[in-house]
Formats: C-alpha cells, sequence, structure tokens
C-alpha cells in the first residue's frame, strides 16, 4: 500500500470518528490544524487505526508524532 | 439489542436531553476519567435519563471528600462514583515494607470506610466504589495464593473486605470491575500503551460496558429493574419439540447439548428463588408442555417455580398481554426468552417494552450471551423476594375463586380478609424502602426512599408512619400498602406517600386505610387531612384515588375535613 493510499484510509477514520465531514487531511496536518482534535479524541482515532489496519503501535510512537505525515509512516513501517 | 460503541455514545453527546429525567452523578477518580464519563453521559441517551456529570479532576478523591467547602459537595450529587484503579493500588502496595504488606488490605479498607463516611456526613447521596480487576505481578508465581503479602492475596481480600462493608452500608454499592475482567479478560479491560501516555485506565471499547453496569446499578436503585422472567420450552429450555418427539427424546440434562439448557434452567430456577417471577408462554398443547415439568427426572424447573404458565396456539403477543394482566407488572419490567427469531419480533413489534434478546443460534451460548446482558441488576434482596412466586401462585387461584362469585361483595366477603396496621419499624423497613422504589401504578406522589431515608421518617417525630399487612384465607399478601403523613401545620396531616401494591387492588384496602389514616389523624388531634396526585407516566390509575374516596378538590390538593368523615365500609378486619 502506498502512502498516500494509508493517508486517504485515515482520512476516512478522522471524519467517522471526529464526526466531520470537511476533514481534509494531508501529511502536514497536525492536531493544531483540527478543533475535535484533542488529546481525549487522538486515543479514539489511535484505537480506530490500529483496528482498521490491523496494527498494534506502541507507546513511543504515540507520543512521537508531530503531524499526519509521521503516523503514516509509521502505519506504512507496520504493514510493511 | 444493538451494539453499542464507544463512538456511538459519544454521538449521543449532541442530542437532546431535555425530555429525560435528571439525575446528578459525581465522578471521583485516581486515573483520568473523561472518557468513562462522555460514556455515561452518552449512555444516559440510551435509557433516557439526563445525567448532569461532575467531574473531579484528575487525582482528587481524597482532596474532594475530605474537604467539606470543596466543589464536590456544593454540586450535592445523588450519585458519586468512586474509581480507584489497579495500577496505583499497586503503586502504593510497592512502596510498603514487608511487615506492612499483610495489613495492606487493612489499610484500604479503612480508606474507603473514611470516605463513605465523609461523604454521609455531608450528603444525602448514594455512593458506588469500583472494585479491583487483579492482575498477576508474578512476583510469587502461584505461590500468592498461600502468601500473605503477595499483591493478588491483598487485592483479593480488598475486594473481599469491600463486599463485607458494602453489605452493612445502604447506600454503597460496588461495581464490579473484578467480575467484569472475568467476562472479557484483561486485555480488553486495560490497554497500558493508553494508560502510560495519558492516564485512561479503561480501554475505548470497555467503556461503553462499563458505563452501562454503572447505569443499571443507578436505574435499578431509581426503581427501575426487571421483576419476571418468561420462558420459550421447546428449544429454549429444553433441547427438542416436546409435542413431536415426546419426553423421552427432549434434551436436557449431563448429555451433550442437554447441559446447555440445563446451566439455563439453573440460571432461571436461582432468579425465582431471588424474586423473579417465572412465567412460560409456549406455543403447545397445555398437558404436553406441562408434562416434563411434572415428569422429566432431570428438569431443574418444577412446575411450582412457574408462576404463570400459558401454553396454547394464541400469538405469543396475546399472551404475553394476558401474563402481564395477571402479574399487574410493567412490561418494561418483563423479559422474554426465545429461540425463535420469529416470535422474538411479533413480541418486539407488538409490546415494545418487554426486553427480548437476541438469543444466538447455538444453545451452548444461550448462558454466556444472556450473562452478558446484566438484565437482572437490583438494588435490594428482601425475605419478600424469595417467596413472591409462591405469592403469585396463590394470586392466581384467587382468581379462579373470585370467577365463582358473580357479586363482587360475597366474593371479598369469602376471602375472610384481615390486616395488620403498624408503624414503620427495623423489621418492614427494608420492605418499605422496596415498595417506595418498586410501585409505579398505585404511587399518588412517587416519592422514592431508600432504607437510610425510611430510617430517618422513623424517628422523624412529625411523621406519622403506617404499613399495612394483608392475609386471606388462601395465605399471607405481606406488607402491600404504605402511608407516609407528614404534619403540615398542627391540625393537618400531609399525605406525603400513600402507595398499594397491584396485587391487593379491588379488595377495599384503600378504604381500610383510609378509616386507619383518620384514626391517626384523631390521635395526633388534626382535623384535617390533604392529599396530592403527582403524575407520572405509569400513574393514571390513581388519577381519581382521592376523588373516590370523598376527599374535595382545592387547588393542587384534596382536601378531607375530619368532621364530614363516615367511616367506609370494608370487608378487612383490623388485627
Amino acid at each position: 500500500m502506498e502512502k498516500s493510499d494509508i493517508l486517504k484510509e485515515v482520512n476516512e477514520i478522522y471524519i467517522d470518528e471526529l464526526d466531520n465531514d470537511e476533514i481534509v487531511l494531508t501529511f502536514e496536518t497536525s492536531a493544531n490544524d483540527i478543533d475535535e482534535w484533542d488529546s481525549l479524541s487522538h486515543v479514539m482515532l489511535i484505537v480506530a487505526i490500529e483496528k482498521h489496519f490491523k496494527v498494534r503501535f506502541n507507546s513511543s510512537e504515540i507520543r512521537g508524532w508531530n503531524n499526519v505525515g509521521e503516523m503514516c509512516d509509521s502505519i506504512f513501517n507496520h504493514i510493511g | 439489542m444493538k451494539d453499542i460503541t464507544f463512538r456511538s455514545l459519544k454521538k449521543n453527546l449532541k442530542k437532546d436531553f431535555s425530555k429525560f429525567k435528571k439525575l446528578k452523578i459525581a465522578v471521583l477518580g485516581d486515573s483520568a476519567t473523561q472518557m468513562y464519563v462522555q460514556a455515561l453521559k452518552g449512555y444516559g441517551y440510551e435509557i433516557e435519563v439526563d445525567f448532569e456529570i461532575f467531574e473531579a479532576d484528575y487525582d482528587q478523591i481524597e482532596l474532594q471528600t475530605f474537604d467539606p467547602n470543596s466543589e464536590f459537595y456544593e454540586f450535592k450529587a445523588d450519585y458519586v462514583v468512586v474509581i480507584y484503579c489497579i495500577n496505583k493500588l499497586y503503586k502504593k502496595f510497592g512502596k510498603l515494607e514487608n511487615e506492612e504488606k499483610s495489613k495492606f488490605s487493612d489499610k484500604i479498607i479503612f480508606g474507603f470506610n473514611a470516605l463513605q463516611q465523609a461523604i454521609n456526613k455531608s450528603l444525602n447521596t448514594k455512593i458506588i466504589f469500583f472494585n479491583f480487576n487483579e492482575i498477576n505481578d508474578s512476583v510469587f508465581g502461584n505461590f500468592a495464593n498461600k502468601t500473605e503479602t503477595s499483591f493478588i492475596y491483598q487485592t483479593r481480600k480488598i475486594n473481599f473486605e469491600l463486599m463485607d462493608l458494602a453489605k452493612d452500608l445502604k447506600n454503597v454499592f460496588i461495581q464490579d470491575i473484578s467480575l467484569l475482567q472475568s467476562q472479557y479478560g484483561a486485555e480488553a479491560l486495560m490497554d497500558n500503551k493508553f494508560y502510560v501516555n495519558t492516564e485512561l485506565f479503561f480501554k475505548i471499547d470497555i467503556l461503553p460496558i462499563i458505563a452501562k453496569n454503572t447505569a443499571d446499578i443507578i436505574q435499578s436503585i431509581e426503581g427501575k429493574f426487571k421483576k419476571c422472567l418468561i420462558l420459550d420450552l421447546d428449544n429454549t429450555i429444553w433441547g427438542g419439540i416436546i409435542g413431536d418427539d415426546g419426553i423421552e427424546n427432549i434434551q436436557i440434562g449431563d448429555l451433550g447439548i442437554g447441559k446447555a439448557f440445563t446451566e439455563l434452567q439453573i440460571w432461571a430456577k436461582l432468579l425465582k428463588n431471588r424474586g423473579i417471577i417465572l412465567a412460560v408462554c409456549s406455543k403447545n398443547d397445555e398437558v404436553n408442555a406441562k408434562e416434563p415439568f411434572e415428569k422429566h427426572p432431570e428438569m431443574i424447573l418444577r412446575l411450582d417455580d412457574i408462576s404463570v404458565f400459558v401454553a396454547n396456539w394464541d400469538n405469543k403477543a396475546d399472551n404475553i398481554n394476558y401474563i402481564q394482566k395477571v402479574l399487574n407488572i410493567g412490561f418494561d419490567s418483563m423479559v422474554f426468552l426465545d429461540d425463535n427469531p420469529f416470535e422474538r419480533n411479533m413480541v418486539r413489534s407488538h409490546i415494545a417494552d418487554v426486553t427480548v434478546p437476541e438469543l444466538p443460534h447455538d444453545p451452548a451460548e444461550y448462558m454466556t450471551y444472556i450473562r452478558s446482558l446484566n438484565l437482572f441488576e437490583t438494588a435490594s434482596f428482601t425475605n419478600e423476594d424469595e417467596i413472591r412466586t409462591s405469592k403469585y401462585q396463590v394470586e392466581a387461584k384467587r382468581a379462579v375463586a373470585q370467577e365463582k362469585f358473580v357479586n363482587e361483595t360475597d366474593f371479598l366477603e369469602s376471602l375472610e380478609m384481615e390486616c395488620k396496621v403498624e408503624p414503620f419499624n427495623k423489621f418492614n423497613t427494608p420492605r418499605v424502602a422496596q415498595l417506595t422504589q418498586r410501585s409505579n401504578q398505585f404511587n399518588l406522589r412517587t416519592i422514592r426512599y431508600s432504607e437510610q431515608e425510611v430510617e430517618t421518617l422513623r424517628y422523624d417525630e412529625s411523621c406519622v408512619t403506617r404499613a399495612y399487612s394483608l392475609n386471606d384465607k388462601y395465605g399471607e399478601y405481606g406488607l402491600i400498602s404504605l402511608v407516609i403523613l407528614k404534619k403540615s401545620d398542627p391540625k393537618t396531616l400531609f399525605i406525603d406517600t400513600w402507595i398499594m401494591s397491584c396485587r391487593v387492588l379491588k379488595r377495599d384496602v384503600d378504604k381500610f386505610v383510609l378509616n386507619t389514616l383518620v384514626q391517626a389523624a384523631h390521635d395526633n388531634k388534626c382535623d384535617t387531612i390533604i392529599g396530592e396526585y403527582i403524575r407520572t407516566a405509569k400513574n393514571s390509575m390513581v388519577e381519581n384515588h382521592y376523588k373516590d374516596l370523598g376527599f374535595s378538590k382545592e387547588g393542587d390538593f384534596w382536601k378531607l375535613k375530619l368532621n364530614k368523615y363516615k367511616k367506609m365500609n370494608c370487608y378487612i378486619n383490623k388485627i
């Protein structure tokens, strides 16, 4: 799977979980850009992404992402 | 019953709660509780309750409860949920010297007790403590079971002693997180990754279940709980079809799939023994349907366990309507078990309030599924509960007897009714509280009292309390009516509460009670009794109660002047 495909699917998850149809993610999008993306919804997002891609992040990954791109990198590495 | 996810609960938060009953809940935790709070609030929408929630800041349990001026006390919660998590418990344990470890549970329970005492001193509230899910810390291995200073030994002791504490405290309840973990597994309960990063203790996917459990406890205390289990027969409580297969070929007992049905019957029997009314609703000839109950050696359930037995070829919605009429309880307090999806949908579509679990296809899965639903949460258990079935059976006999009399008064006279009248006392307090919580129909003002509050009434000199226990030649009804009178001024008694069990409708108990109230008013040198009817969705039955008894309307209230009162005729003797 290409990273751009991952981004598309992650975008769908964000729309579902945050209940906002207008979210358009880029690799550069960070929590500052999306109102609904706070520390609590972050947990929901991770759980949903883990389920969707059948991966399990480790806790340093969760702490380390600065933007959606880095999150997609992690997913890419896991499903490699 | 649909599956509820955390996301769906979160979506509920945006919906309109304004028409729902409000309850104030305070949540105190030593882990991050925000998501639990969201789940609980969102679950409220599913059960039409508006939980107004005060969430203390992180790790402020003691700070809030031991400071009488805290926001927590200002909030005045109806319910307080206290969530200590096992990770923090482990941390405390880890810091102890070896010789202190064997006393760890004492110390923790002392803390719980101090907490509930502090809360009870300033608030009239119910407290729900989460107990602890076990973790295997692999320090002693299995030997931990033999070692008082092991963490698992102390955790189990804490959970046990917490039960012991709650057993004696009417307003303290336990939410069983330990049992939840046995049911769903440690993996489902916690994810250390999120705990480490965010202090969230419970996993998202388990939160709807935890929230439901909290709500179940609260709802049962509020008087919403199940009273009756209606069972289909063929392929529900035994395998096979009695009419086709015959008694020797139905599956029940120790062989193969029979075990699954035996399990279900044991469960039903245990429910019956704790006061749940059992009824049968089956498409069968009655003789065939009853035969296994009478003759099959492996049957756990027997005819005398069943309060109402309906076996015929009518549709099940009609039959459940009939069962409801005989038992005189709300549809929303009934659960209907049937293996057949057609029958389930039929009942669901005709009687929306009956709970109809979507039984799995494989009977081996029945109990696992049913247990996961926690259908029969309760907030009390009294001796009366244990003998309820026989009461409803006696009632069925009375119903048959009544058909023989053309004249109502002849029938009432033939019953040879006697009634004991007494103030609330320590023996009837549990039943009194239970009646205030359970009665919805013959209930003039629907004020719920906890046992604790009933106790307070007993010592309140401005209150006159009366409890009525009826028996007739067929047997005892037990405590079936109660009244709480409050002196609103030196000459007036206000009827704060008047409740009667619907089992004794049309026995003239209401007239008998009024006679005793007038007597009580005389004894208290009052000349007026004032009543009020507060409408609810369920008490239209008593809309004209005071009018029918000769009270006259004044504004929203009903007034009875003693000097105009004539003793009412009834066929009940006071004993």
